[in-house]
């Protein structure tokens, strides 16, 4: 195990090739398209003026998270079900969850900044809003447990017994925000975000902005997949040598009584 | 090896429960520290709040509070009693199903936050002097029966997951509060329905229960199917 190439990198090498960098060159392509037709080309909004730029960073890092989390269940999932236990699927979990809390907290931040502008207020208890928070802190601690130590199979298990208890858990935090909200005020957020008449220019914009985000999702998670593979390795090649190195002294004690 | 019947399981699933009420009943932790600790919870709320008409406005919600605060607690006591001298793996080697101890600590659990949530109540009409109606008791007792077994499933669950591990006493609040955000939600409308502090009928806090029923049908059965892998490395 110790010298096997592990996932068919070998330690010598970075987590980058040819399909890496084809995706990276495209993210990084698309970010530049995103940022010339976000902030030149698309028109400020009507009411909302130059602050809807906001929305090109706000809903494909939004959509990103989602579906980064959804990978992550998914990844998780086909851990615990596919008979061989394949800790491909748990890294693949692990570098989605990652990359998903990252990118939800930048949907947070800028959506709290976006509200400041448009509602007046940083923060309002909307379902969408409360369990999307919930969802960050959520895999937080998903990636909490994923650094609590034991055998690679036994994080891979409990993380993804975890992933599996947050898709149980989000549809019940939402419905219950729902219920408690719909006694006391309107769905605010609905009415906003709900706005048809989107001009072409700025549809086309924030539809740039999804690919590009996407691809940056892709390029991510693989080299953070490797990154991790090469840390399981390293693990696993750490505990080798410390055997080895006990057994040599262990022997050279025995050879001196 | 044969599967034990349903009887047996349901006798073995009775005896791990008395097992963890025998070792209450004889450390009284829950009585001489538990109970204290969460009354003394609802008097600091009571400073934090520091206006009559508040305090009894939020009563409902400052007893939920506690209780989670509580609950913690008692997770992490419950599974220090196991992991301790490796009592956990003992009953695994036992040939004990993971489903059945499980079950066995969820109603445990359930029983001391029952005693736990009837003091806390007592002590919020006490401290914050909602009053009660003879019309609310009906729904305060289903909120108490389906909020008690919602915790102490959610509470059995991760403190199973977190059992034995280094840092689980930090750990554990960040997973388990974000999960039982509903139960808080809605066993604090359910019971201001119930005592009608905030003006509220009785008639609407009867939803509320529907949620808390689905809340605790759902981790019963994520907790059967999911315990077992969890315990089991």
């Amino acid at each position: 195990m110790a010298n096997a190439p592990a996932g068919g990198i070998t330690p010598t090498h970075d987590t980058g090739t040819r399909a890496t960098q084809v995706f990276g060159t495209l993210a990084a392509l698309g970010v530049a398209w995103l940022c010339a037709f976000g902030l030149l080309f698309s028109p400020a909004d009507r009411d909302q003026r130059e602050s809807v730029r906001i929305m090109y960073v706000h809903v494909p890092s939004a959509w990103v998270a989602y579906l980064a989390f959804g990978v992550t269940a998914v990844a998780s999932a086909l851990y615990l079900l596919r008979s061989s236990h394949s800790l491909t699927w748990d890294r693949l979990a692990g570098a989605s969850a990652e990359i998903g809390v990252l990118f939800m907290g930048v949907t947070l931040v800028t959506g709290m900044l976006w509200g400041r502008l448009s509602w007046g207020v940083f923060w309002t208890w909307d379902a969408r809003l409360t369990s999307t928070a919930f969802l960050f802190v959520t895999f937080l601690g998903y990636l909490a447990v994923r650094r609590l130590g034991g055998t690679q199979h036994q994080r891979a298990k409990r993380s993804a017994v975890l992933a599996m208890l947050g898709v149980l858990e989000i549809p019940l935090v939402h419905f219950s925000v729902r219920l408690w909200r719909s006694l006391h005020q309107d769905a605010t957020v609905a009415r906003i975000e709900g706005d048809p008449d989107l001009d072409g220019l700025m549809l086309f914009s924030l539809f740039v902005g999804l690919i590009a985000f996407t691809l940056l999702y892709v390029w991510l998670v693989i080299h953070r997949q490797r990154a991790l593979v090469l840390e399981d390795a390293l693990e696993a090649h750490g505990l080798d040598a410390a055997l080895v190195e006990r057994r040599a002294e262990a022997a050279l004690q025995g050879g001196g009584r | 090896m044969a599967e034990p019947s349903r009887w047996i399981r349901l006798h073995r699933t009775r005896a791990i429960a008395a097992k963890d009420l025998r070792v209450e009943l004889r450390g009284r932790v829950l009585l001489n520290q538990v109970i204290p600790f969460s009354v003394l919870v609802l008097v600091l709320f009571g400073f934090a709040v520091d206006d009559d008409g508040i305090a009894q406005r939020v009563a409902p919600g400052l007893i939920w509070m506690a209780t989670l605060f509580s609950l913690l607690v008692m997770v992490q006591r419950t599974f220090a009693v196991e992991a301790a001298d490796g009592a956990l793996d003992s009953l695994r080697v036992a040939g004990v199903d993971p489903t059945v101890i499980f079950w066995g600590k969820a109603m445990a659990l359930a029983v001391q936050l029952a005693v736990l949530e009837i003091v806390l109540f007592a002590a919020a009409i006490v401290l914050f002097a909602p009053t009660l109606r003879v019309s609310g008791v009906a729904l305060l007792a289903a909120t108490w029966i389906v909020s008690t077994a919602g915790l102490a499933l959610v509470g059995t669950l991760y403190g199973g997951l977190t059992a034995g591990i280094q840092g689980r006493e930090t750990l554990l609040p960040l997973l388990v509060f974000p999960v039982v955000a509903p139960v808080l939600i809605g066993a604090t409308r359910a019971v201001e329905s119930g005592l009608g502090t905030t003006g509220a009928a009785v008639s609407e806090g009867w939803p509320w229960i529907g949620l808390l029923t689905v809340f605790g049908a759902a981790f019963a059965a994520g907790g059967t199917l999911a315990f077992g892998p969890l315990i089991d490395d």
